[in-house]
This record gives C-alpha cells, structure tokens and sequence, in this order.
C-alpha cells in the first residue's frame, strides 16, 4: 500500500478553506461590537436614563442586598432539587398509568387522565396559592406546614403533568413494531415497557424535560407568593425598605446564571441527537 | 404428530376477509413456504399463529395444545415460538450480545453468564463472532437479520416463524441470510416462512403453499408445485414471478 500524499490541489483547498474562516471569524466579530455598541449607546441617551440607572443599577445597593438574596437564592436552589426527582416520578407514573388498557385497572387510568387535564389548566401560581394556603388550613395530621415544602409539593403536582405528558408523548413515538418485536418474544406488557420502550423514550425526551427543568429553576421564584424566605422574597424585602430596585436585579443575575448553563446543556443534547441520528 | 396445526382458520379486517377458511398441518422438522401474490394472507396467517393476531374463527394447535382458546397465556405461546419480521425490529440501545439475552434471561429465567455464553456460542455459529458489543445501527442489513434470527432462536423455540426475511436486502446479502436459514433447516429445526424468493423456496422447503387471496388453492413438495401445478391461478402466479426474473 502506497501513502497518501496530499495532492496539490488538496493543498490549495484547504488554503482557501482556511482564510473564508478567518474572514467570516472577524466579520462575526465586528459586527457583534457594532451592534453592542449601538445597542447600549440607544439604552444610555434615552430620555429616562439617568432615572433607571439609579434605581436598577445602584452599585452600593447591589452589594447590600446581595448576601441577603443570595442566601434567598439557596432555598430556591433546595426547592429546585427536591421537586424535580419528585416530578420525574409522577410525571413517569402517570405516563405509564394513562398506557394502562386492563380493565381493571380503568379507575387509576381515569384518575391519572384527570389529573393531566386539571394541573396542565391551572396556572402554577394558583396552585402554590391552594396548596400553600388550602392544605395547611385542612389541619390534618401529617400534613407539612413549612412552606417551601408545601412550594414543593405545589410545583411537583403542577409540573407533574406536564412532564407526564412528554413521557407520554416519548412512548408514543416509539413504533409499534418495537412492541410487537418484544411481545412476540414472550415479554410481558410490562417488561417490554421497562425493557424496550421506556429506555428508547427516555432518552428521546431528554431534551424537552430539560428545558421543563430550565423553566422549574425560575418558577421556584413563585413561591414567594406564600412567603418563605427565598431569593425574590429577600429582594421584595430590600427593595421595600429602600425603594431601590436594584436587589431585584441581583435576583435576576443569579436566576440566569444558573439557567444559562443548563439551557446550553440542553442545546448540546439536542444537538448530539440530531447528528446521531442523522447518522 | 403435527408440531402445529391449523384448522379452518379466518381472519377479516374491517369486514374485509383475509383468511378463508386456512387448512394445514406442520410436522416437526418440516420446513413450510407460503408463496403467492401480495395481499394474499401470509403475514397474517403469520401472525395468527404467534398471536400478534385474534383469528375470527378455526383452531390452531401448538403440540395438541389449543392455542386460540381465550383462556391461554398468550406469553406463555409466545415463548415456545419465534419469528423474524421483515424489517429485523431490532432494539437500537441495545447491544447486538443484549438483544440476543433479553428474553431467555429476563422470559425464560436463565442466568446472565448462561444466556451470554449461549449468544456468544450462536454468533459464533451464524458468523458474528466479532459483533456481540456492537449496536444494531453499526451493523448492515444481513447482519441485523442474522442477528434477529439469533434472537428469535435464543429462547429454543419449538418453531420459526419467517415473514420475508430477506426483501429488505441487498442481493448478495441475501444469500448471507439464506445460508443461515439452511443451517436452521440441517439443524432440524421447523419453520414456516414466507418468501418471494422462488428459487430458494423450491430449494429449502419441504412443502411448499400457494395463498390465493386468503385461501390456501395448493400445497405439496417443491417440485409438484413448481413443475406440474394443478391449479391455474398457481401457473398464472409463477407466470408472473418468473416474468418478474425472480425464478
Ligand atoms: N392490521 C391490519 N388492518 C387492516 N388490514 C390489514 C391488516 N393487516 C393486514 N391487512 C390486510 O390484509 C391483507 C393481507 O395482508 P398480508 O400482510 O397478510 O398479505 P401478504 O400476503 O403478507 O402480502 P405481502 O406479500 O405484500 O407481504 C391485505 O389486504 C392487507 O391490507
Ligand atoms: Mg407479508
């Protein structure tokens, strides 16, 4: 076997390929200063500047409402990590529950379709409202009285059904011949959903749950509407006794650079899906 | 005894009848084609013996054992049968050794290292040595189909059943799939397949079938059948197989 040696005309190709990517390289650059440039030159001359400045940009109130908020921050931090596994669970339960035909088990299969229909219709900050003043007022044993548990309990039945409905959706992309594929091998309804359809579903509505996910980190701000000390409650505090919005931006820094990442993770995901299976 | 007998059997979908009336009787180490033309009933008579369809009357019997009556455990059928399906029906995110193993491990209970020692002895067998880690989508068509025989044959199955194994197929990775269905025949195992290959039919099968739309006109060895058919609608349809080149 002879080694290859790039032809000359190979050589000259990749030459050119090289400077058309340097050249788009700096046009790209530019153009995004140019645009930054104008963009903040429009916000800084606008009439009421120097007013919104002071009140959102207020550097010396943004280093004291920080430690504050940033603890504030924490708890919704805790909430996130609590209601999501919580949400994975019913949302998959559901899913599966709503797939069940054997007659007898038709009351949970009612039940779980309505479910899906009531909490996807009601928006999530009514029920943090009904959960969070409703249950504790039942006065049941038993029943958590803390409130960031009952913000918990509030997000994961509201989301709940909506990631019930991506799974559902995630097995219902899966072709029947998959099932029949597995039936026809002696699994059982179950097994083939555990074994064949689930792992093949999931990993479809990795991407959709993700970006489910990015929109729970910021819902857990509702919660302050019952009043458990979380970031947007320590922000409304500070802004309330300063008059001074600037602690509200500190929220919204924070909210974002914890969504960023996630979000571009989410990106990447869907991104290597759509190469594989392309390929 | 027959291995499978099939009695009387029809099938309709939407008052549109399929089956009409199906009569036949598979001994064991026999080797059963249905041929005929597109539309006739051979995948579905397929998938009434393995219960992926309800017949709407007559009997099919698995050895004695009445395998349409409501009671039975369609499972507990399903695990004395195995069939192969025209578009392989691999599972992707597994790999080639796991979907080999599923069913005899996680269906008939046999041990991880059992199940995997016995794959591995198959691949070996069928010329998938190298492939066991491999995942179904790097594998080409007459592997994929080799691969799904393997699995349908990992459980013992009393009978196979192949529904146009090699149409999907490029030509010469037909042949790579043909070759294995005449080691399954030397092995003695008992097969009912359906297949527009006539010349590999006529080579393979003990009896060969002729469905003619959902009703079975002809049956006899390879050689009645395609020498001195009875019927004319037999002649007009190798006729038009062999117009088709495929005789
Ligand atoms: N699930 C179904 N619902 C409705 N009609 C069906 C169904 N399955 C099969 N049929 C119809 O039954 C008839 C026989 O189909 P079948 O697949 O058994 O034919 P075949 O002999 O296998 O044909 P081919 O050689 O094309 O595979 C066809 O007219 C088909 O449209
Ligand atoms: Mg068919």
């Amino acid at each position: 076997m002879s080694e290859w040696v790039k032809s000359e005309r190979q050589v000259e190709r990749e030459q050119i390929r090289r400077t058309r990517a340097r050249r788009s390289a700096s046009v790209a650059t530019l153009s995004t200063v140019v645009f930054i440039v104008l963009l903040v030159w429009v916000v800084t001359n606008s009439p009421g500047w120097p007013r919104v400045e002071e009140t959102f940009f207020d550097g010396e109130q943004f280093l004291k409402a920080l430690p504050d908020v940033l603890d504030g921050f924490l708890l919704n931090i805790k909430i996130f990590l609590f209601a999501e596994p919580l949400i994975l669970i019913v949302g998959l339960l559901v899913a599966l529950a709503r797939g069940i035909t054997t007659p007898a088990f038709f009351p949970i299969r009612a039940l779980a379709t309505l479910y899906t229909d009531v909490f996807r219709g009601v928006p999530t900050i009514l029920v943090i409202y009904l959960i969070g003043f409703g249950l504790p007022a039942l006065r049941l044993q038993g029943i958590p009285s803390d409130l960031a548990t009952l913000g918990v309990i509030a997000l994961t039945l509201s989301y709940g059904a909506y990631v019930a409905e991506v799974f559902r959706s995630g097995i219902e992309s899966i072709h029947p011949s998959q099932v029949a594929a597995a039936r026809s091998l002696g699994l059982s309804h179950g097994r083939t959903m555990w074994f064949v359809v689930l792992p093949q579903a999931t990993r479809r509505v990795v991407p959709p749950l993700l970006n489910d996910f990015v929109s729970l980190q910021k819902d857990t701000a509702l919660v302050a509407t019952i009043g458990p000390l979380e970031a947007l409650r320590q922000a409304q505090i500070h802004a309330a006794s300063t008059f001074n919005y600037t602690p509200y931006l500190v929220a919204a820094l924070l909210f974002i650079l914890l969504t960023i990442p996630m979000a571009r993770f989410t990106d990447h995901l869907a991104e290597r899906t759509r190469r594989r299976r392309g390929a | 005894m027959s291995l499978l007998s099939i009695e009387g059997v029809w099938k309709s979908f939407h008052g549109h009848s399929v089956l009409r009336g199906i009569d036949l009787e598979v001994r064991p180490h026999e080797v059963v084609s249905l041929i005929g033309a597109s539309g006739s009933g051979k995948s579905t008579l397929l998938r009434c013996v393995n219960l992926l369809e309800t017949v709407d009357d007559g009997t099919i019997r698995l050895d004695g054992d009445d395998i349409t009556d409501p009671r039975v455990r369609v499972d507990d059928v399903r695990k004395r049968l195995g069939i192969v399906f025209q578009a392989f029906n691999l599972f992707p995110h597994m790999t080639v050794l796991d979907n080999i193993t599923l069913a005899p491990r996680r269906v008939h209970g046999v041990s991880k290292a059992q199940a995997e020692e016995q794959a591995r002895d198959l691949l070996d067998r069928f010329g998938l040595a190298g492939k066991a880690g491999a995942y179904p989508d790097s594998l080409s068509g007459g592997q994929q189909q080799r691969v799904a025989v393997i699995r349908a044959l990992a459980t013992q199955p009393r009978l196979i059943l192949l529904d146009e194994v090699t149409s999907a197929l490029d030509p010469q990775l037909v042949l790579e799939v043909l070759g294995i269905i005449r080691e399954l025949k030397e092995s003695g195992m008992t097969m009912i397949l359906t297949t527009h290959e006539m010349g590999f039919c006529r080579d393979i099968s003990d009896t060969v079938c002729f469905l003619d739309g959902g009703v079975l006109l002809e049956k006899g060895p390879p050689e009645q059948i395609f020498r001195e058919p009875e019927h004319e609608r037999t002649r007009a349809f190798l006729r038009s197989v062999l117009e088709a080149g495929r005789l």
